[in-house]
C-alpha cells in the first residue's frame, strides 16, 4: 500500500506530520518510530495514528516509559544503521532524556570524527494555548538551540509540517523537531507536489514595510493576526517565520530589517537567555545602520509556565505584539 | 562486598583449578581453549599492566592531564574481551584498556584521548566494533542496548548459529549501577529480549565511595528483578571471566535474552591520577586483594601446565618494548590542528561552523608571519 500523495489537500498539522512520517517510512525502510503510546493508540496527539497498523510493530515501537532509554537506544540504533524518530510525549518530559541528547547524541558525531553519523529525530509537541496541566505547555527549545551538534526545527503550518519532518528524517544530523501543539488541529493547505524548500531557511510569510516581526511555531499565527489588525490601523507589518531555530537563517531577516528598520522578536518561551535574545543581538550587530529603533522582544515571563487559567495572560498575544510594534514605531 | 557463596571461580588465587557442580559447564567450555589461547590471556594481561604503569608514569611526567589505571582488573577484562565473537559489538566505559588491546586498539590512542588531543581516538568500524570510551557514567549501557535492539529488529540473532548470530557486550562499574541509564537499559533489554550482555566490573570503588554505598545487596542480584539472569564471578580469574562471558553472550545471541555478569575485582591503583586513595581506604584491603592478583595466579596455573620460563621472559620483553614504544610515541605527539574544533560537529554542511572556522582562520592570519 504505497499510495503516493499528490495535489493539494487541506489538513491539520497533526495529520500533515503523520503523512510526512508515513512518506519517510515508505521512502526508507530504516526509518523507525519510537515512543510512548505511539503504537496502536497513535500517540496522545494521534500524530502516528495508523502507522502501527500499516508498518507493524517492528517499525513503530511502543517503548518502556523512560525518555533517557528512548534516546539512548535511538543512538545505538543509529549506530546499527537505523534512522530513529523518537516521540517525546510532551515538552516538559524531555528532561529525563536531556543528558542523552546533550552529552551523547549531540556530541557523538564529533567524537567519532565523522566516521559515524547520528540521524536521529526527536519530535517534541511544545508550547501553550491548550489549557493543560503543569509540564504540558512549555517551550524548551532554547536549551537545544544552545547545544552544538543538534539542529532544531519548528514548523508553523501543515504544509511545512509535512515537508520539514521528511527533511528532518533525511538529515544526517540529530534534529530536535518542535511541533507547536496548539496548531495540531487547525487546517491548512498542504501541497504534496511542492518543490522542496531547504529546511534551514527562514521565510517571509507576509510582506510589509513598517516593522518586521519574527517568530516560530505557534507564534507565527499570532504574528499574522497582529499584522492583520495593524493593517486596519494603517501599519504595514512584515512577518518572518524562522522555521529553523538552529542554525538560524538570518539572510531573509536581515533583508527585511534593512527594509523596515524595525524588528520585534516574539516567542512563547521565557525571555532571559532565550532564542529571541540571540536573534535581537545578531540583528543589532548586522543591521546597525538600518535600525530606526532598538530590537524589541515579546516573550513569556521569566516564571514557570503558569496554571492554565492564567496562561492567556502569560502567553504573548496579538495585543502584546502590537504594543511592542507601537513602541518600535515611536522611536 | 566480598565474594558470596554464589561466586563462580575456576581458578583459585593460588592458581589451582576449582571444580564443583556450579562451575562444571564453564570448565567444559574452558577445555576447548588451546594452549595458544591460554598464553594470549597471559600475554595481554601482562602487556596491559606494563603499559598501564608506563602511562601512569607518563602522566606524572606531564604528558597527560589524566590517567585512568586498569591495574588489577586485567583478568575480568581480558577474559571477557576474548569471549566475544567476530560479529559482536563492544561498548566500553573508560577503564577497559585490556579490552581495547584485545580488540586491536593501539593503546597509544588512549593516551591521545587522555592527553587532550581528541574526544574519540578510533573508528569503531575499523577496530573490531570496539566503540568509543564513554565518560558519562552509565550512558553507554543504553547505546549498547539500542545496538542490540537493532540486531533484534534485523533478525540477526536467534538462528542458533553462534558463528553468525550477533550480540553486544557493555562494560560498566559498580558506581554506574546506581545510574538510571543502567536500570533503563535493563528494562529495555528485558522488554525487547535484546542480545546484550551487561558486564559489571565491581572493583569495589567509585572514586572514594565504597560499593556498599551503591548497594546493600550483592550487585549480581540487581538484574534478576528486571528479568535478566545473572552470574557473579571471581573477576580476577581469567578463565571464569572468559567462560562466563562466552556462555552469556552465546545465550544472548541465540535468542535467550540479555544476561548480567558481576565480576568481582579490585581497583588496586587510584581512581585516576588525580585521586588520593589514602584519604579514604586503608592498605589492608588493598593487600588482601593484591594476594588475589589475576596475573600471578594465571602464571602459576600456566607453569603448572608446563609453560616454560622462556615464554614468560618473552612476554616481559615484549611488554617492555610496547611500553617503550608508547613512551617514545607519546613524547613525539603533536597536538591536533585548530580545525578539529569545527570539523565533524555535524555530518551535513552547517553555516555556523563554516562561518566560525573561516573567522578563526582570518583572525589567526591577521597576526601575520612575524606574529
Ligand atoms: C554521570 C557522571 N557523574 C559523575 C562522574 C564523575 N565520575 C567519574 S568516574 C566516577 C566513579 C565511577 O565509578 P564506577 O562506575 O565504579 O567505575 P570505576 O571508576 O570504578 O571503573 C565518577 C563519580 C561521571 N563521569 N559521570
Ligand atoms: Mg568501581
Amino acid at each position: 500500500m504505497s499510495t503516493e500523495l499528490t495535489g493539494q489537500q487541506s489538513l491539520p498539522l497533526a495529520k500533515a506530520i503523520n503523512a510526512g512520517l508515513r512518506q519517510a517510512m515508505l521512502d526508507d525502510e530504516k526509518v523507525l518510530l519510537l515512543g510512548e503510546d505511539i503504537g496502536p493508540l497513535g500517540g496522545v496527539f494521534r500524530v502516528t495514528e495508523g502507522l502501527h497498523a500499516e508498518f507493524g510493530g517492528n517499525r513503530v515501537l511502543d517503548t518502556p516509559l523512560a525518555e533517557s532509554g528512548i534516546i539512548g537506544s535511538a543512538i545505538g540504533l543509529a549506530m546499527r544503521g537505523y534512522r530513529p524518530v523518537c516521540e517525546i510525549q510532551f515538552d516538559g518530559f524531555i528532561y529525563p532524556g536531556f543528558d542523552q541528547i546533550t552529552s551523547q547524541l549531540a556530541k557523538l558525531t564529533n567524537r567519532h570524527q565523522g566516521s559515524q553519523a547520528f540521524p536521529v529525530v526527536i519530535r517534541v509537541p511544545y508550547g501553550g494555548h491548550i489549557g493543560a496541566v503543569e509540564h504540558h505547555q512549555e517551550s524548551p527549545e532554547a536549551y537545544f538551540a544552545h547545544t552544538a551538534g543538534l539542529r532544531v526545527l519548528s514548523p508553523s503550518t501543515p504544509h511545512d509540517g509535512y515537508w520539514m519532518i521528511q527533511e528532518a528524517i533525511r538529515s544526517n544530523d540529530p534534529v530536535m523537531f518542535f511541533e507547536p501543539k496548539s496548531r495540531y488541529w487547525p487546517k491548512g493547505v498542504v501541497d504534496f507536489d511542492a518543490n522542496r524548500t531547504p529546511t534551514h531557511a527562514s521565510r517571509v510569510v507576509r510582506t510589509g514595510t513598517d516593522v518586521t516581526v519574527v517568530g516560530h511555531g505557534a507564534m507565527v499565527s499570532v504574528l499574522l493576526q497582529a499584522a492583520e489588525i495593524a493593517e486596519q490601523e494603517g501599519t504595514s507589518i512584515e512577518v518572518v517565520d524562522l522555521r529553523s531555530l538552529s542554525p538560524v537563517d538570518y539572510a531573509p531577516l536581515v533583508a527585511s530589517v534593512s527594509k523596515t528598520g524595525r524588528l520585534v522578536v516574539a516567542q512563547e518561551a521565557p525571555q532571559h537567555v532565550s532564542l529571541g535574545s540571540e536573534i535581537a543581538a545578531t540583528i543589532a550587530e548586522r543591521c546597525y545602520y538600518s535600525l530606526e529603533a532598538p530590537v524589541l522582544r515579546v516573550s513569556g515571563f521569566d516564571t514557570p509556565f503558569p496554571p492554565a487559567k492564567v496562561e492567556s495572560i502569560y502567553l504573548p498575544d496579538a495585543d502584546r505584539v502590537l504594543e511592542a510594534v507601537d513602541r518600535a514605531l515611536a522611536y | 562486598m566480598p565474594e558470596t557463596s554464589a561466586t563462580i571461580q575456576l581458578l583459585s588465587p593460588e592458581g589451582r583449578l576449582v571444580e564443583n557442580a556450579a562451575n562444571e559447564e564453564l570448565h567444559a567450555l574452558v577445555r576447548e581453549l588451546d594452549e595458544g589461547q591460554l598464553r594470549r590471556f597471559h600475554r595481554d594481561m601482562a602487556v596491559t599492566r606494563r603499559f598501564d604503569v608506563e602511562a601512569a608514569n607518563l602522566q606524572r611526567q606531564g604528558q597527560m592531564g589524566l590517567w585512568v589505571p586498569s591495574f588489577g582488573q586485567e583478568a575480568a577484562q581480558v577474559g571477557s574481551a576474548y569471549a566475544r565473537r567476530q560479529q559482536d559489538h563492544v561498548f566500553p566505559s573508560y577503564r577497559e584498556h585490556a579490552v581495547a588491546l584485545v580488540n586491536g586498539i593501539d593503546l597509544v590512542d588512549i593516551i591521545e584521548l587522555l592527553r587532550g588531543n581528541t574526544h574519540g581516538g578510533w573508528d569503531p568500524k575499523q577496530h573490531n566494533n570496539f566503540h568509543l570510551y564513554t565518560l558519562v557514567i552509565g550512558s553507554q549501557a543504553l547505546h549498547a542496548h539500542g545496538y542490540a535492539m537493532g540486531i533484534g529488529l534485523d533478525g540477526a540473532h536467534g538462528s542458533g548459529d553462534v558463528e553468525r548470530d550477533e550480540a553486544v557486550i557493555v562494560y560498566f562499574g559498580d558506581g554506574a549501577t546506581s545510574q538510571g541509564d543502567v536500570s533503563e537499559a535493563f528494562v529495555f533489554a528485558a522488554s525487547y529480549n535484546s542480545p546484550q550482555v551487561f558486564f559489571l566490573q565491581n572493583n569495589h570503588w567509585a572514586i572514594s565511595v565504597p560499593v556498599e554505598r551503591q548497594s546493600r545487596t550483592p550487585l549480581y542480584l540487581r538484574s534478576t528483578g528486571f528479568g535478566i539472569p545473572a552470574m557473579q564471578i571471581d573477576g580476577n580469574d581469567v578463565l571464569a571471566s572468559w567462560a562466563a562471558t562466552r556462555q552469556s553472550m552465546d545465550a544472548a545471541r541465540t535468542g535467550q535474552g540479555p544476561r548480567f555478569i558481576e565480576a568481582l575485582t579490585y581497583r588496586i591503583g587510584a581512581h585516576t591520577s588525580s585521586d588520593d586513595p589514602t584519604k579514604y581506604r586503608d592498605g589492608a584491603d588493598v593487600d588482601a586483594w593484591r594476594a588475589k592478583d589475576p596475573i600471578a595466579r594465571f602464571e602459576t596455573y600456566l607453569r603448572g601446565l608446563g609453560t616454560e620460563e622462556s615464554f614468560f621472559e618473552e612476554v616481559r620483553e615484549e611488554a617492555d618494548a610496547i611500553a617503550a614504544d608508547a613512551r617514545r610515541r607519546t613524547m613525539e605527539m603533536v597536538g591536533p590542528p585548530a580545525s578539529v574544533i569545527f570539523d565533524h560537529v555535524y555530518t551535513d554542511p552547517h553555516p555556523l561552523m563554516a562561518e566560525q572556522k573561516a573567522w578563526l582562520e582570518r583572525y589567526e592570519a591577521s597576526y601575520g608571519e612575524n606574529a
